[in-house]
């Protein structure tokens, strides 16, 4: 039981430190500006090339073949240095490592590893939220292809993707988890309309709308088999909720750091409610460091990802909404100048109770399958 | 990093564990259970579980706080009435001030707001402090302040207060009032006195054991309440099945998962790092399962019902214990004070 580096960590630690002293780009945090979406796929690349991103993936994609823990190492010392996050692609590589076949691993996974191909998760629809399975994008076979019609919504860097993991019903003849099927389709098609959504902090670079109105898609690109689209969802969800898989460690640290310095600073300009909120905000991203250490070393053991990961999610939605009460208390809702940074952490920190599975479906789950309390 | 337990360590915890499932409060009823009681303070006492803080030959303690934070979570499940806390906080005293152990059973006097340790001023116990474990032990340690730092004294405790006191919060770690003015007396063969670092270390210890206590107390009352919820029927189904049970129990849940990764890094951080730094781990660690635990302890009482609400449920039980828990050597007000001290904001209470 040790949560210190052992001496392959530390020097790994150490390189990485000495990297990011020169290597920052800059960047605002992720949730408050376009300009970090925009600069987002240079950071991955950056990132990937300098030999710092997969590390726990397989070589074969373009990681590095590390235990789960130097994702911890990562996420730390992008903490430390103030840079944004790592990319969070993690839950779409899971995804196709282990429903991909061959040929799916290779033609895809490099390019979504090294961050030169761009990819969206189109999943969500307008009526199909919460309840996913009940999706009405229609996939129909048309010779060697699949001509798709639907609409997906909360489709997260849709106005950049080249590629779109897309869930389509194939067989409407069978219950709704079973007629599912994922494809990946490349976004560069008139048949395809994007639409960027502007969510309540101002940011329009994040999520969008995409339209499908007899998109194409080669049937070799889709991913498993027919049928096995909800499987595949489940996988990306289940790491989706993951703080480990995330990196949001890295961007909660940031932040609060940054708000620590303020009140540091200025100490007399903050009553006690903006130093509580500070200090839970303190509290919540060090209880979420430690527990991503905690569950990254489980994995030592090879568990799989079962319904451990609401549990997370969980946690790592306390952690990001203390730290946006801790901005509004400390940079304020109102200001004349515009300079409204910190109300927008707040106002994205709304959202992370929503995205990637609503808090209320992550108690139902911790109640149904690990407290094991009975269906009503 | 690899903070999986060692087989070890799982043993430990096992080996507890079985022990509170054997000699547990598992009802109301049996914290009159005189003859229970006898039998777990001497099965705890036989596993040396109390003495996981004396020094070895090299002056290091025999277990890692890890090891103290396994066995404190088992009995705080258990709602074990046996000494723990006190005594191995003492022990702890003893070691870090280079004196032999103790020759008696011992515990700890703290501050009347339960902070931090009582400090004699004037030859005196300060008024109002407590001790801790009071059913059991025969005397209590204090701080004396020194030209040089901290050195070590006794008070007797007499009479022992019987275990089953209802007179305070906890219905299963008595506490007492410590009344001895000018009877602190030096302990025999201090090899120095205690640095501000050691007393930091110290007080980490203190933090990362509670802390375990609260998980386990947490733990306790969520499987109470979780049972209770599947066989409990109402419109003709399990209340267990409601979804606005099932939310207050999934919370209770998570916070439980959150508490046990800081607090496994607070009780690690103990003997790994720095004094500050150690301090500053095991504050954040004890805010968040202070407040977790109220929290769970809470929803156990909510989830019950009427029923929670009466003396004979064992929720209460739960709670109270909770409550003794958190306050013990500062709860969510000092410990987030704390937590900004490490941060250079607010005022600093002279352990940093």
């Amino acid at each position: 039981m040790d949560f210190a580096d052992s001496p392959g960590e530390l020097e790994f630690r150490l390189r990485l430190r000495a990297w990011l002293s020169e290597n920052n780009p800059g960047l605002p945090a992720s949730s408050t500006a376009d300009e970090y979406w925009a600069g987002q796929a240079a950071w991955h690349q950056t990132l990937f090339d300098a030999g710092f991103f997969g590390l726990s993936w397989p070589a074969e994609v373009g990681g590095h073949d590390l235990p789960s823990v130097y994702e911890v190492i990562l996420d730390e010392e992008l903490t430390t240095a103030g840079t944004p996050p790592r990319p969070s692609v993690g839950y779409l590589v899971q995804g196709l490592l282990r429903h991909g076949n061959e040929d799916i691993r290779r033609r895809f996974l490099p390019g979504l590893v090294n961050g030169r191909e761009r990819w969206c998760q189109g999943f969500s629809e307008p009526d199909a939220g919460s309840d996913l399975a009940s999706l009405r994008t229609r996939a129909i076979r048309d010779g060697e292809e699949y001509v798709i019609t639907g609409h997906k919504v909360w489709t997260s860097y849709s106005d950049a993707a080249d590629w779109c993991l897309v869930l389509a019903r194939t067989d409407p003849d069978v219950p709704k988890h079973k007629g599912i099927s994922a494809f990946i389709v490349p976004m560069g098609q008139s048949a395809i309309e994007q639409r960027p959504l502007q969510m309540i902090n101002g940011v329009r670079r994040e999520f969008g709308e995409v339209l499908f109105d007899g998109a194409r898609v080669d049937a070799a690109n889709m991913v498993g088999e027919p049928g096995e689209g909800w499987r595949l969802a489940m996988t990306v969800v289940s790491h989706e909720r993951e703080p480990g898989e995330l990196g949001y460690v890295a961007r909660y640290g940031k932040l609060v750091n940054e708000l620590a310095h303020l009140v540091e600073e200025e100490p007399s300009r903050f009553g006690s409610e903006a130093q509580r909120d500070l200090a839970w905000a303190l509290v919540e991203t060090e209880m979420l460091r430690c527990h991503v250490s905690r569950r990254l070393s489980d994995r030592l053991n090879g568990l799989s990802h079962g319904p451990e990961g609401s549990v997370d999610k969980l946690l790592m939605t306390a952690a990001e909404q203390a730290v946006g009460h801790a901005a509004l208390s400390i940079g304020g809702a109102v200001h004349a100048d515009g300079d409204d940074v910190w109300l927008k952490v707040y106002l994205y920190s709304r959202a992370q109770s929503v995205m990637g599975g609503t808090s209320q479906i992550q108690r139902n789950l911790v109640a149904g399958r690990i407290l094991e309390l009975p269906t009503s | 990093m690899d903070v999986r337990l060692s087989p070890e360590q799982v043993a430990l915890r096992d080996a507890a564990a079985q022990v509170v499932d054997r000699l547990g409060v598992h009802g109301v009823a049996a914290l009159d259970d005189r003859e229970r009681a006898g039998k777990l303070d001497a099965a705890v006492h036989a596993s040396g579980w109390r003495e996981l803080r004396t020094a070895m030959d090299d002056r290091t303690p025999w277990a890692s706080a890890v090891e103290v934070a396994l066995v404190a979570e088992e009995l705080g499940r258990g709602l074990a009435d046996a000494a723990f806390v006190g005594a191995t906080l003492a022990a702890e005293l003893r070691r870090r001030a280079g004196a032999p152990a103790a020759g008696g059973a011992e515990t700890v006097a703290l501050r009347a707001d339960l902070r931090g340790l009582a400090t004699v001023e004037g030859g005196h116990v300060p008024p109002g402090a407590l001790a801790l474990d009071a059913g059991t032990a025969a005397a209590a340690l204090v701080g004396m302040g020194g030209a040089d730092g901290w050195t070590i004294g006794v008070v007797a405790l007499e009479p022992p207060v019987p275990a089953a006191s209802t007179s305070g919060v906890d219905l299963t770690r008595p506490v007492a009032s410590v009344e001895a003015p000018g009877t602190v007396a030096a302990i025999d063969g201090q090899a120095h006195s205690l640095s501000s670092e050691d007393m930091a270390a110290w007080q980490s210890l203190g933090l990362a054991m509670t802390s375990a206590d609260l998980i386990g107390v947490m733990r306790g009352a969520l499987d109470l309440t979780t049972d209770y919820a599947r066989s409990r029927r109402q419109y003709g189904a399990p209340i267990g099945s409601f979804q606005a049970v099932q939310h207050l129990l999934a919370d209770a849940f998570v916070a439980m998962e959150g508490s046990r990764s800081i607090a496994l890094h607070a009780a690690w951080a103990v003997d790994a790092l720095p004094a500050a730094d150690a301090l500053a781990a095991a504050s954040a660690s004890k805010a968040y399962c202070a407040r977790a635990a109220r929290t769970a302890c809470e929803t156990a009482i909510q989830v019950h019902g009427g029923i929670g609400n009466t003396w004979d449920c064992l929720a209460h039980v739960f709670l109270r214990r909770a409550l003794l828990s958190s306050d013990v050597l500062g709860g969510i007000g000092p410990s987030l004070e704390r937590v900004l001290a490490g941060r250079n904001i607010g005022v600093d209470d002279g352990l940093r």
